[in-house]
């Protein structure tokens, strides 16, 4: 049977240090294969968050071959075996041990955003009345699962630590779902532009690259978010246009 | 606020455990850009050589004083500062030109390549301090819409210059007469791939109507829309071509007009 080295990051906030294993691959098998086979048979002890092995929960997020990537939607036969993989945990957050950070940070996150406030309904029976086109838009967004690995992948994060400045791409992304949302009413963009820090964001898509379920970030969620921030703070012409035809709710 | 400060130190610049050439795209971009700025801003400082019969150097259009027939209002103008070198192309240029710099597509590009912010996804960066695009100098991008407006009037002109490059003018009767040169189809090409380029826009999509939430009440802002959004999905391919067509065309009027090369007349 075939074998590969997997180097695999162990430590906890003190420090650490990557360890090799060696241990048998097969067709078929993902990197979360290959570390639940090295936690069973050579390291009991190697802390490593997973649950639905399906690309569906987002929680197996970590750098394989120094790239943020889903470790249960990572093939073995995706990766160079010849030379030992290697799996670190992601560096935008705190470290727990081995494989697992503390994330907590996103859900703090979530909680500063503004909440979806739609119109009053449309019908008696307290329904409301939406166009398939219109809400098309969003369900791309709605496809998120938290990994996180967007974060993790965002040099405003991951190099220069800027958490209380700028809230990530996974979070201009829900912003964007709210925002663009063609029953919301609420008005998010004064928030965008200073506490969730939109401008922070230079649009160099990595965001986009690591995403498991290929959402364009970059391209439908934050440039879109930008351009809103440039009507309502940065344009002369959209504001006078904006002072002779308020808008109509 | 939960505690956010990564427990693993930051790595130092290029540092990364990332096995793949993650440098030859940054690089690439580099060479490639660097290299079209560097005869960009070669050629408009030429001042010459940048007609011949009905073409036009993209470059010079429209060229609003120069000593073409081309020109709008004439010759070099009077009060031009005798100690300022004259090109008509530096009357123009800049409007293409910031176009692209403060374009989406091209600020991530070249923030990676020649900024190394970062040099490239998941690799170290060489400072430590970030203010990205929310403080002095690159909030200034957020003019980008301004010189969406003036590109979209100079692809009215260049596609006048290619009007222009069907007719031929007879040197011996002064009579001009429809026709089809190779000049005429690159002149076309480039027109096309500028306008692929700029309908993609990322303002142009959100002005016309991506700032809706509900684009369905608006017909005609949904289609304005979704056409942008088709051209989008490849706007950094349009950027590209369109790069290279604009470089290329000027490059085969100059040789035209220097008599490097002669233009082949199809009709």
């Amino acid at each position: 049977m075939k074998q590969a080295t997997f180097s695999i990051w162990r430590g906890d906030a003190a420090g650490g240090k990557f360890q090799d294993y060696e241990t048998d691959v097969e067709e078929g098998m993902v990197v979360l294969d290959a570390v639940h086979q090295i936690q069973a048979t050579q390291a009991n002890d190697l802390a490593c968050r997973w649950n639905c092995k399906a690309g569906k929960c987002g929680s197996c997020s970590a750098e394989i071959n120094g790239i943020p990537r889903l470790m249960c939607m990572t093939r073995l036969n995706a990766l160079p075996l010849e030379k030992p993989v290697t799996i670190e945990p992601m560096k935008a957050f705190p470290l727990v041990r081995d494989l697992v950070t503390d994330v907590s940070w996103n859900f703090a996150v979530k909680k500063r955003i503004k909440k979806f406030k739609p119109r009053p309904p449309d019908a008696p029976d307290g329904s409301w009345r939406m166009a398939q086109d219109d809400i098309d838009r969003v369900q791309e967004f709605r496809k998120c699962i938290e990994c996180f690995l967007c974060q993790d992948v965002c040099h405003v994060l991951r190099d220069h630590h800027k958490h209380e400045e700028f809230i990530g791409p996974r979070f201009l992304v829900y912003v964007a779902a709210l925002e663009m949302h063609p029953l919301d009413t609420e008005d998010r963009l004064a928030e965008l532009k200073e506490a969730h820090g939109v401008g922070f964001c230079n649009i160099t898509k990595c965001c986009t690259t690591v995403c498991p379920e290929n959402i364009t970030i970059t391209d439908n969620a934050i440039i879109p978010l930008k351009e809103r921030v440039v009507d309502e703070f940065y344009d002369p012409l959209k504001s006078l246009w904006k002072f002779l035809r308020p808008k109509k709710y | 606020m939960a505690n956010a400060n990564p427990t693993i130190e930051q790595r130092p610049f290029g540092a990364t455990m990332r096995p793949d050439a993650w440098w030859a795209q940054p690089l690439l971009v580099f060479v490639l850009l660097g290299g079209f700025v560097v005869y960009s801003t070669w050629a408009a400082w030429q001042g010459k050589n940048y007609h011949w019969g009905p073409y036009l150097s993209p470059f010079y259009s429209p060229e609003i004083f120069g000593n073409s027939p081309h020109s709008l209002f004439g010759p070099k103008p009077g009060w031009w500062p005798a100690w300022l070198p004259f090109s008509p192309a530096l009357l123009v240029l800049w409007v293409p030109g910031l176009f692209r710099v403060t374009c989406y597509y091209y600020r991530g590009a070249y923030y990676k390549s020649f900024w190394a912010d970062p040099p490239s996804c998941a690799v170290g960066e060489p400072r430590k301090t970030y203010l990205g695009e929310s403080s002095f100098p690159l909030i200034l991008q957020n003019v980008h819409r301004y010189f969406l407006y003036l590109a979209l009037i100079f692809l009215g002109f260049l596609a006048h210059d290619v009007w222009n490059a069907l007719w031929f003018t007879d040197a011996a009767t002064g009579r001009a007469t429809f026709g089809i040169g190779v000049g005429t189809l690159i002149l076309t090409a480039n027109v096309v791939l500028l306008a692929g380029y700029t309908f993609g826009c990322h303002s142009l999509r959100h002005l016309v109507g991506g700032f809706l939430d509900a684009p369905s009440k608006a017909p005609l802002c949904q289609k304005a829309y979704q056409c942008a959004g088709c051209f989008n999905r490849r706007h950094m391919l349009w950027a590209w071509m369109s790069l290279f067509s604009v470089m290329f065309s000027d490059i085969y009027v100059r040789l035209c007009a220097t008599g490097v090369w002669t233009d082949w007349r199809i009709i």
